[in-house]
C-alpha cells in the first residue's frame, strides 16, 4: 500500500472540510477500499476516516421511509428490527452481502459510493426508489449510479444517508459467485402503488431498472409471468464465471424468485 | 508521518506509533507479537485473520490499525487465559484441525457465530463458517466442534 495521510474527523462537515482541495478518499468500513490499496489498484494522499462521524450510524424509519445513516453496517441493517419491520427485503439483503466479517466492517455509504456492479445495496437503490442524501443535495438512485464504479458524487461530496420508500412488497433474489460472495446476478423485486420495479446487479457495468421485466410484472406480478420474459443479450457482462447469454437467463430466473419470494411474505 | 494509536487488546491498554498504512493484523502480529492471528491470503478471502474488534469479528487484514483506535480487541491469545475456552476445547475433541492455520480465525468466528445465533443448526454454522476457509477442507470437523458447543447451549 502506497503511503497516505491519515485524518479522522469527528463531524461530517470537519470531514467534508478535511477532504477538500486534496487527493483525498473517504474511508467508511474500509472493506473495498482497504484492499484495493494494499493491491494498488486504488491510491490516495489523504484517507478522511468517518469512522468518528457516530451521528451517521442512525436508523429511522418514519413516514413510509427507511433512512439509513450511511456508516451503518451491514450486520446493523441485517438486525435492525425496523428494518425488517418496514421492508424485510432489505435486512434480508443486508444479511447476504459477503460474510460475516465482511459485513461487521462493511457500510451502505461505502457500497454506494464504491458502486461495485456486482454489488447488493444498487439493486435496492433502484428497485426502491432510494433518494441518497449528502452534504449537498439528494440524488434519485437512478441517477447516482451511473456507470461501471462510477457515481453522480462530485469531488468531496459526502453521503449522509440514504432514504428508501416502503413499498407494498419486496423481495431480493441473489446468485452468489461463491469465491467472492458478490452477486453473479441479484435482483430485487418491488410493488407499491406506484408499480413494479425490478432493479438487477451484477449483470451489466452498472446496475439497471429492467423495462422488459417491469412490463411483463406490471401486467401480472407472478413468478410465471417474470419466467415467460426473453430478455435481450446485449450488453451482458462475459466473464469466467458466466456468460452474457447465461447472466441474461439468470436475471429472468433470479426475478422469477424475487417474485414467488415477494408472494411468499 | 506516525500516529499514535491506542487500543485495548486482550484487555490490556497499548499504545503504538504507526503508520497510516499499518494494519490491525500488522499491528497485532508485528508490533505486540501476538503471533495467534495468521495472515493466510492477506486479500479478505480466506478469515484466517479474525479477531474481535469491539465483540464483533472482522478481518484485520482488511482493517487500519488507526481505524481501531479507542477500541478493545480480542485475539486467539485473549480468548480465555489457558486455551480452554469451550470452543477451543471443542476443536480439540473433534479434531477440528489438520494444519492449524486457519484454526485461530475459525474459533474466533465460531465464537462470533453462536453469540449471535446460540443454539445454531448445522446449516446455520456452515453458512456463518462461509468466511474462513480451510485449506485442509477439514471443515466436517470443525463444523461438528462448533455443532457441539452450540448443543450445550
Amino acid at each position: 500500500m502506497y503511503a497516505f495521510e491519515y485524518l479522522r474527523p469527528d463531524t461530517a462537515a470537519a470531514a467534508a472540510a478535511a477532504a477538500s482541495g486534496a487527493d483525498a478518499r473517504y474511508l467508511a468500513g474500509g472493506q473495498s477500499l482497504v484492499q484495493a490499496m494494499k493491491l494498488r489498484l486504488s491510491s490516495a494522499e489523504r484517507l478522511v476516516d468517518l469512522g468518528g462521524l457516530d451521528a451517521l450510524r442512525a436508523i429511522e424509519v418514519s413516514g413510509g421511509r427507511v433512512v439509513i445513516g450511511a456508516m451503518a453496517t451491514h450486520a446493523q441493517v441485517h438486525a435492525s428490527a425496523a428494518v425488517r419491520g418496514a421492508i424485510p427485503a432489505l435486512a434480508d439483503l443486508a444479511g447476504g452481502i459477503g460474510d460475516a466479517m465482511v459485513r461487521n466492517m462493511g457500510t451502505l455509504g461505502g457500497s454506494f459510493a464504491n458502486a461495485d456492479p456486482a454489488a447488493c445495496y444498487p439493486a435496492a437503490a433502484v428497485a426502491l426508489g432510494a433518494t441518497i442524501r449528502t452534504d449537498r443535495r439528494e440524488i434519485p438512485a437512478e441517477a447516482f449510479f451511473t456507470g461501471l464504479y462510477e457515481t453522480a458524487l462530485q469531488p468531496g461530496e459526502l453521503i449522509l444517508s440514504v432514504s428508501f420508500p416502503v413499498p407494498t412488497r419486496a423481495a431480493y433474489a441473489k446468485f452468489k459467485q461463491p469465491a467472492s460472495r458478490f452477486a453473479l446476478v441479484g435482483v430485487m423485486v418491488s410493488q407499491s402503488p406506484a408499480g413494479v420495479r425490478v432493479g438487477v446487479t451484477g449483470a451489466r457495468a452498472c446496475v439497471f431498472r429492467c423495462a422488459e421485466l417491469e412490463a411483463a410484472l406490471s401486467a401480472s406480478f407472478t413468478p410465471e409471468a417474470a419466467a415467460a420474459v426473453q430478455l435481450p443479450v446485449a450488453g451482458m457482462n462475459a466473464d469466467l464465471h458466466a456468460s452474457a447469454d447465461y447472466r441474461a437467463a439468470m436475471v429472468v430466473t433470479m426475478t422469477a424468485r424475487a417474485v414467488k419470494a415477494a408472494l411468499g411474505r | 508521518m506516525d500516529h499514535s494509536v491506542s487500543l485495548k487488546v486482550n484487555g490490556k491498554a497499548v499504545t503504538a506509533q504507526v503508520e497510516p498504512r499499518t494494519l490491525l493484523v500488522q499491528l497485532i502480529r508485528d508490533h505486540l507479537k501476538l503471533t495467534g492471528t495468521h495472515v493466510g491470503c492477506d486479500t479478505a478471502q480466506c478469515g484466517a485473520c479474525t479477531v474481535h474488534l469491539n465483540g464483533r469479528a472482522v478481518k484485520a487484514c482488511s482493517i487500519l490499525a488507526l481505524q481501531a483506535q479507542g477500541g478493545e480487541v480480542t485475539t486467539i491469545e485473549g480468548l480465555s487465559p489457558d486455551g480452554q475456552h469451550p470452543m477451543q476445547v471443542a476443536f480439540k475433541d473433534c479434531h477440528a484441525l489438520q494444519c492449524g492455520f486457519c484454526t485461530p480465525g475459525m474459533v474466533m468466528s465460531a465464537v462470533q457465530l453462536l453469540k449471535d445465533h446460540p443454539g445454531a443448526t448445522e446449516q446455520q454454522i456452515r453458512e456463518g463458517l462461509e468466511g474462513n476457509l480451510c485449506r485442509c477442507t477439514g471443515y466436517h470437523n470443525i463444523v461438528r466442534a462448533v455443532s457441539a458447543v452450540a448443543a450445550r447451549g
